[in-house]
Parts: C-alpha cells; sequence; structure tokens
C-alpha cells in the first residue's frame, strides 16, 4: 500500500468493472424460475434484504420490516436470503466473462472485474470489449448487466454504478468509460458517502465536505495525520488512485460429474449402478487435483424436469462408494410423495461442495486410530437403515424435555439453535428422567373420588391426584406427588402449545413419572426408572 | 460341563482348537487333580463342594475368554461376577434407564464409545448428567427388523452397546451375536432377559425421597440392584442411591461426595 508515498508510480491498468445489479434477487429468480417482473423480496432476520425492481416501485426498501413490506404491498414474493446461492449462480457468469477476457477478479457476487487492456486491442476498442462482455452476461443470466472501465477498481466500480440512471433499452447506455487520466475529474461530484466509512465520512461531512472532490482537494498529509491510515487510503481513493491490487482468481478445476440416463431410470438399484462408475471417476478426479471433498452436493433431475438437491457432509472424505450410497438415500428419501419426484431419473450431478487437501485427509503409517474404523462401523450400518437411522445426540437450551435433546444424523453438521449455557427458568428440577417418551402418552388422572384431576388458573389443584392409568395398562394408586409447576411457553403465538402443568408422581410399585395437564387433557412425558 | 460345550462351539467357530483352549485344558486336569487331594482330607458337604467347583470352573472360563473388565461403576461392580463387567459378553439388564446409564457412564468417561440400539425414549440429557460423554455416544432408535445384524455392526466398533430386542431371536442368532461379540471384545448390555448371559441385572424395590403429596419434587432414590450370574451361584444384591441428592450414583452408607444443592422448583414462566 502506498496511499502516502509521492507521485504515481507506472501508468495504472485499465480496469473493466462489471455489475449485475440486484444481484441476490437475479439469483433467487433464477433458483426459484420465477418471471423478471415477479415481486420477489428477501428476507434475512425478518428485514427486506433485496427487493426486486417491481417490488421496490410498491415502495419497499432494504430494512424494511417483513410484515411492514406486506402491508405496503400483499402480493410480494417472499423468501429467505441465501448468501451461498449467490456465490452459486454467479459462477456461470465468471465462467462466462473469462471465456471473453482471462484473468477474472471476483469483488463480491453481482460483481466482478477483470484487466481490459488486452481486450481493447483484440475485440477493437474499450467500448467494443465491454458491449460484448455485456451481450454475452445478459445471454447468461442477467437482463441488465452495467461495466465501468476506468484506470482504478474503485473509478471503474463507480462508473459502473452511474449507468443506473440510463434508459436499460439503450446498449451503450449500460457502459461507461473514464477516460485515461481522468479519474479525479469522473470522481470529484459524487457525494462523500460513496467511500462507505461511516465515521469519517460523518466527520467529514460535519466539516463541511460533500463531495469526494472536496475532499481529494485537502493536503494529503494533513488528512493522513488527522484520519491515520485508513484516512490517507480513503483520500488516495477519492483522487483517483487506488491502491487496491488486482488479484486475478484462478478458475477452480471442473471437478463435477454429470451422468445421463436414457432412458429415464426409476429403480434405485439401476440408478446406484448407473453412477458407480462415475462415483470412481468422480473420486478419481479430484485425487489427481489433489483435493477430496468433505462436502458433496447432488441434485438429482427427473423426466419431468423437477430437480431435488441436497448437500451431503461427510466426517472424513468421501470415498466412491461413499458417493454411491448418498446417491441411493436421497433417490429413496426423494421418493417420498411429500418431497419426492413423481417421475424416473434422467440425470445424476455430483458436485464437490466442499474440498481439501488430501494431504490433511491421509491415513497415517500405521492408521489414524480408533475413528475411522468407528465411522465405517456406523457407515455400515446407514447404508443399511438409511441416512437417519444411526443418530448422535446433543443438547439445547429449552424447557421442556423434549426441546433439550436434538438428534443429527451421523456424519451431519449438528447445528445447535439455542444455547443450553444461558439459564432456562422453568426447567425441570435435577434428577432428570431417564425415559423421555418420543410421543407422550395419554393417561387419565383421577382424585380419590374418582374424578379428573384438574387445575384452575391461579394453579389451584382442585383434588390431589391419587390414581392414574394408561389408556393400555391398570391404573396405578400414587403414593406421592408435587406440583403443578406452570409453564406457558410463545403464548403470544397463534400456534403456542398453551398453559401446561407439570407434575410428578410416584406409583406404588415405586416407579415415578413426569406427568402433564394442557388443554388436551393428561399425558406422561417422562418416566423416572 | 458349560466349559467343554463352549469349546465346541468355540472349535465350530474357529475349525480350530486354539492355543488358549489347548492350555486351559491342561489346567482344568491340574486343577481337578488338586481337588482330589483336597477331597481326601476335608469334611465339607456335598453342596459346598459343588458351589466351589462352580465358582472354580467359572473363573477358568473367565480365564479363556477375557479376563479383562471394561470400567464399571464400583457400587454394581462388587455384585457382577468377576468384579465387573467383562468384554465380550452379554448381560441382561432390567428396563431401567437410569440403570442403563449407570452402567454406561464409567466406560464412557474411560474414553470408550457406547452405542444404543432400539430405544427412542433414551434420555440422553440425563444420560450426560449421569456421565455418559455424548461426543461418544451414537443411537439407532429404530433399527427394525434387522435389529440383529444392526447390534452385530455396531458390536464391531463400539465397546459398549445396549441393545432392546423387539423379539425373540432363534438359539443359532444368539450363538452366532455371542461369538462375534467375543471375537470382537466389545459389551452388549440387553435389557430384558436373554439367553446365554452372563448375568442378570435387575432392580428390586425402589423409594423415591424428596418428594411428598404436593410439595418438593424428586430427589433422590434408594434401590436394591439384584445381580443373578447363571453360575456363581447365589444372587447378590446392594442397596444403592440411584441417584442421590447431589445427581451422584453411591452404595447405601457409603459417605456423599458432595453436599445435596438446593433445588430452585420451576415457578411461572410465560416465555
Amino acid at each position: 500500500m502506498n496511499a502516502g508515498s509521492g507521485a504515481l508510480p507506472e501508468p495504472l491498468p485499465r480496469v473493466l468493472v462489471l455489475w449485475a445489479p440486484d444481484w441476490p434477487v437475479v439469483a433467487a429468480r433464477q433458483q426459484e424460475k420465477l418471471p423478471a417482473d415477479a415481486p420477489l423480496v428477501l428476507i434475512e432476520n425478518g428485514l427486506v434484504f433485496a427487493a426486486a425492481a417491481s417490488a421496490r416501485a410498491e415502495g419497499i426498501t432494504r430494512g424494511l420490516r417483513l410484515r411492514e413490506a406486506q402491508s405496503r404491498f400483499p402480493g410480494i414474493i417472499d423468501r429467505p436470503y441465501d448468501p451461498a446461492l449467490d456465490s452459486r449462480a454467479f459462477e456461470p457468469v465468471l465462467a462466462g466473462v473469462e471465456e471473453l477476457i482471462p484473468g477474472v477478479q471476483v469483488l463480491r457476487p453481482g460483481m466482478c472485474a477483470v484487466r481490459v487492456r488486452g481486450a481493447a486491442q483484440y475485440y477493437g476498442g474499450e467500448k467494443a470489449a465491454a458491449l460484448t462482455v455485456v451481450d454475452r452476461v445478459n445471454e447468461i443470466a442477467v437482463s441488465d448487466a452495467r461495466v465501468g472501465i476506468a484506470d482504478a477498481l474503485f473509478t471503474a466500480v463507480h462508473a459502473a454504478r452511474s449507468t443506473i440512471t440510463a434508459d436499460p433499452r439503450s446498449r451503450g447506455g449500460r457502459v461507461r468509460l473514464v477516460p485515461a487520466g481522468g479519474s479525479a475529474e469522473f470522481l470529484a461530484p459524487l457525494p462523500i458517502a460513496v467511500l462507505e466509512e461511516p465515521p469519517i465520512v460523518t466527520l467529514l461531512m460535519k466539516l463541511g465536505i460533500s463531495t469526494l472532490g472536496e475532499f481529494a482537494n485537502l493536503d494529503r498529509f494533513d488528512v493522513r495525520s488527522r484520519f491515520g491510515e485508513l484516512g490517507g487510503r480513503l483520500h488516495a481513493l477519492a483522487s483517483g488512485r487506488d491502491p487496491q491490487a488486482f488479484i486475478a482468481r484462478t478458475p477452480p478445476l471442473d471437478l463435477d460429474v454429470v451422468i445421463d440416463f436414457e432412458p429415464a431410470l426409476d429403480r434405485v438399484d439401476q440408478v446406484a449402478f448407473g453412477i458407480r462408475s462415475r462415483a470412481d471417476d468422480f473420486v478419481a478426479g479430484l485425487v489427481r487435483a489433489r483435493l477430496v471433498a468433505t462436502a458433496i452436493r447432488i441434485e438429482l433431475d427427473s423426466e419431468s424436469g423437477e430437480v431435488a438437491e441436497r448437500v451431503w457432509l461427510h466426517p472424513r472424505s468421501f470415498s466412491a462408494s461413499d458417493v454411491v450410497d448418498r446417491v441411493r438415500w436421497q433417490v429413496q428419501g426423494s421418493n417420498l410423495i411429500e418431497a419426492g419426484l413423481s417421475s424416473g431419473i434422467s440425470r445424476v450431478r455430483i458436485v464437490p461442495e466442499t474440498v481439501d487437501e488430501i494431504g490433511n485427509h491421509e491415513t497415517g503409517l500405521w492408521g489414524s486410530g480408533l475413528e475411522p474404523r468407528i465411522h465405517h462401523g456406523l457407515s455400515r450400518v446407514q447404508s443399511m437403515l438409511g441416512h437417519g437411522g444411526v443418530l448422535v445426540p446433543t443438547i439445547e437450551g429449552g424447557r421442556t424435555l423434549q426441546s433439550r435433546q436434538r438428534l443429527t444424523a451421523w456424519g451431519d453438521r449438528s447445528v445447535t439453535e439455542r444455547s443450553p449455557q444461558r439459564p432456562w427458568p422453568g426447567v425441570l428440577p435435577a434428577p432428570l428422567p431417564g425415559t423421555v417418551f418420543s410421543t407422550r402418552h395419554a393417561v387419565h388422572v383421577f382424585a380419590e373420588d374418582g374424578t379428573t384431576v384438574s387445575v384452575d388458573e391461579r394453579g389451584h389443584v382442585a383434588a390431589p391426584p391419587a390414581q392414574f392409568a394408561t389408556s393400555d395398562s391398570r391404573s396405578r394408586t400414587l403414593t406421592a406427588w408435587a406440583g403443578p409447576w406452570p409453564l406457558a411457553e410463545r403464548w403470544w403465538e397463534a400456534d403456542s402449545p398453551g398453559r401446561s402443568w407439570r407434575f410428578q408422581a410416584v406409583d406404588d410399585t415405586g416407579c415415578a413419572w413426569l406427568l402433564v395437564l394442557d388443554d388436551g387433557g393428561w399425558w406422561a412425558e417422562a418416566r423416572y426408572d | 460341563m458349560s466349559y467343554a460345550i463352549d469349546r465346541l462351539e468355540h472349535m465350530f467357530e474357529y475349525e480350530q482348537v486354539s492355543p488358549v483352549s489347548v492350555s486351559a485344558t491342561s489346567a482344568t486336569a491340574e486343577e481337578f487333580s488338586a481337588g482330589r487331594e483336597a477331597r481326601v482330607g476335608s469334611t465339607l458337604t456335598a453342596a459346598e463342594r459343588v458351589a466351589e467347583l462352580q465358582s472354580r470352573i467359572s473363573q477358568m472360563q473367565s480365564r479363556t475368554l477375557s479376563s479383562t473388565l471394561i470400567p464399571t461403576h464400583p457400587a454394581i461392580a462388587s455384585l457382577l461376577p468377576g468384579g465387573g463387567l467383562q468384554r465380550g459378553s452379554v448381560y441382561s439388564v432390567d428396563s431401567s434407564a437410569m440403570l442403563i446409564m449407570t452402567l454406561l457412564a464409567a466406560p464412557s468417561a474411560a474414553g470408550s464409545w457406547c452405542a444404543v440400539v432400539g430405544i427412542p425414549e433414551f434420555g440422553i440429557e440425563a444420560a450426560q448428567r449421569f456421565g455418559v460423554d455424548l461426543e461418544r455416544l451414537v443411537l439407532v432408535p429404530h433399527p427394525g427388523d434387522q435389529w440383529l445384524a444392526v447390534t452385530a455392526a455396531i458390536a464391531d466398533v463400539v465397546e459398549v452397546v445396549v441393545a432392546r430386542p423387539p423379539a425373540r431371536a432363534s438359539d443359532s442368532a444368539v450363538a452366532r451375536l455371542a461369538s462375534r461379540l467375543r471375537q470382537r471384545k466389545s459389551t452388549l448390555l440387553m435389557v430384558g432377559s436373554w439367553p446365554q448371559s452372563e448375568a442378570m441385572v435387575s432392580l428390586g424395590e425402589s423409594q423415591w425421597h424428596g418428594i411428598g403429596n404436593g410439595h418438593g419434587h424428586l430427589a433422590a432414590r434408594e434401590v436394591t440392584v439384584t445381580v443373578t450370574s447363571k453360575n456363581a451361584g447365589r444372587p447378590r444384591s446392594a442397596r444403592i442411591w440411584l441417584p442421590d441428592a447431589s445427581e451422584q450414583i453411591r452404595a447405601y452408607g457409603a459417605p456423599e461426595m458432595a453436599p445435596a444443592p438446593l433445588t430452585l422448583l420451576p415457578q411461572q414462566v410465560s416465555a
């Protein structure tokens, strides 16, 4: 970084920046196969993250609450925002640009840069090169790609952005060229806020500096001594000297494997057999690149055009037979009516989602201990029972016994939503029951006189419980009981479980039970045995 | 007698008489001659004689198979034949989750992997509180019809397996599983009764403390644990806290490890 140093070094390379406006929306629209004018809104943490132009026209802006957005325009189509999808969908665009001009640098999904000097000579001028790129990208994905060309990255980005006001129908309007040496002049009228460094920008605005030009007119050394290294860098940006180095990306190797079935197959074993040799190729391709896959994505296309895709993780790395197993499980799983493919499978695509250096996964000379053995054994059981047959438990935060335990399939990453470390007032006192019924059993709890025990609004037990009976067993006499311990979780939600009362009770055999009374009656939730 | 059957089984399974068995045979002969000498100079009754011989046979049997023990909770270890759970053996255990967790806790804490097959209602959090390391616990809640194959496959790699058989297994399947366990040196705890089990661990009369009529809460339980061994004579039983007021398991009368904590009962919660 030479922001504070003296005169410019050699002439800066010309940079082309390609910008696809509203990329998250475009990516999501492609994924969902929605029409271009669908009022799509992407939601993150309950707030609008991005909105399609048609939704913006209805007054929906970024940062709006979902409910507020729905009230402004009830017709919106809301989807959760998925950053991974952004990058994934941008990949074909990058490949397309790379075909025309090699050495693409990704700035973020939806924006990439490339050096244009050679391409300008090849296509006969910068404008011609830019238009070629725009046409190509519009062909692939985006209907409204913009290009800016300038001496430095920062200037080129804003040149591309400045085309947003242009008429989208004019082809030339999508490209903005800043002539060599004209960066400072181009940037000068831009508002200071484009620097996107809130603390410094706020201070500059308070000092009466509202455009980049005014900022650039300040003495470089004064800015540096007042605002430090960051201030110096921003000053360099504002005066058209972008110190950011240009790093071209290395195009990733094509490790995907696609298997087409003609005619389409509808039996699991046929599919498994059909992909077996290609699964070997897939793993061999990875090994050639000195990689192993720790996560793969499997996409199944059916004859009628449906797509089922799923990411499979592996605690170590995928071997060919593991890949075949995953495809088999996915086909089995998607045959279910609610999630599935209604017709035969015409194409299987295996994509390495996460790869790692093979050196990190090689077994040592004397093997790497017990873990691989455990994994092989449990994977074998998984191939007998299906992916969800072998489960690994974790404890989660929560108040009811069921909500505190989470089971994850062996090999999958366990995601804890609620921390068990937080205080959870209302949890049961220790010791905890050893048997927690996965579906609670309906029971009847009677008082001495044979009436069903009830609890009033204030938590008073009408008559002490004396007996209880499950639907299929004899009635048991209760020798001791405690409670009721009230619990009203998420009472404000429409689908809340409502208020419940928990009791502990000991029957005459010495066995203790956790009984729960709620709007649906009495239940046995767990047994202390 | 049962030793001879065992040896025959062994020959069937491995199609050879292993050197271990050969040395054991000579050991038997020595023991027998020693026994004959003893008979001459003693005035033991026949019943005592039989009991002594039986215990000697069982000792020798455990030596021929594997005399190594997996860590077992001391309150229960003293009741078990051989002083603990043995590798490569099957035990029948009463259907009590807390008893199972007690038996799992010690090997799990020592670094062994544990698996629970066919018990979907296994209380995970209670298991953790009892000392089972969840990092090394695997559950197969619904093995279905293949439960025997699944149990055997898991016993290949996991040291301690708990299984609840959904149906009676055939004698040949039982024998196959037993030989596989002996080979792999893993311990199987079968919930419910199981033929050819080394011992049966059952729970007797239990009494809960800390709970009254409408007040208090379940705090501690004392319970009788009885171990009936197939060839160690009389059942042995002991009264233990399962658990005591500080969630520890200890023999009745053993000193408390920590004072019982004060427990806050659940109050009105609206969240």
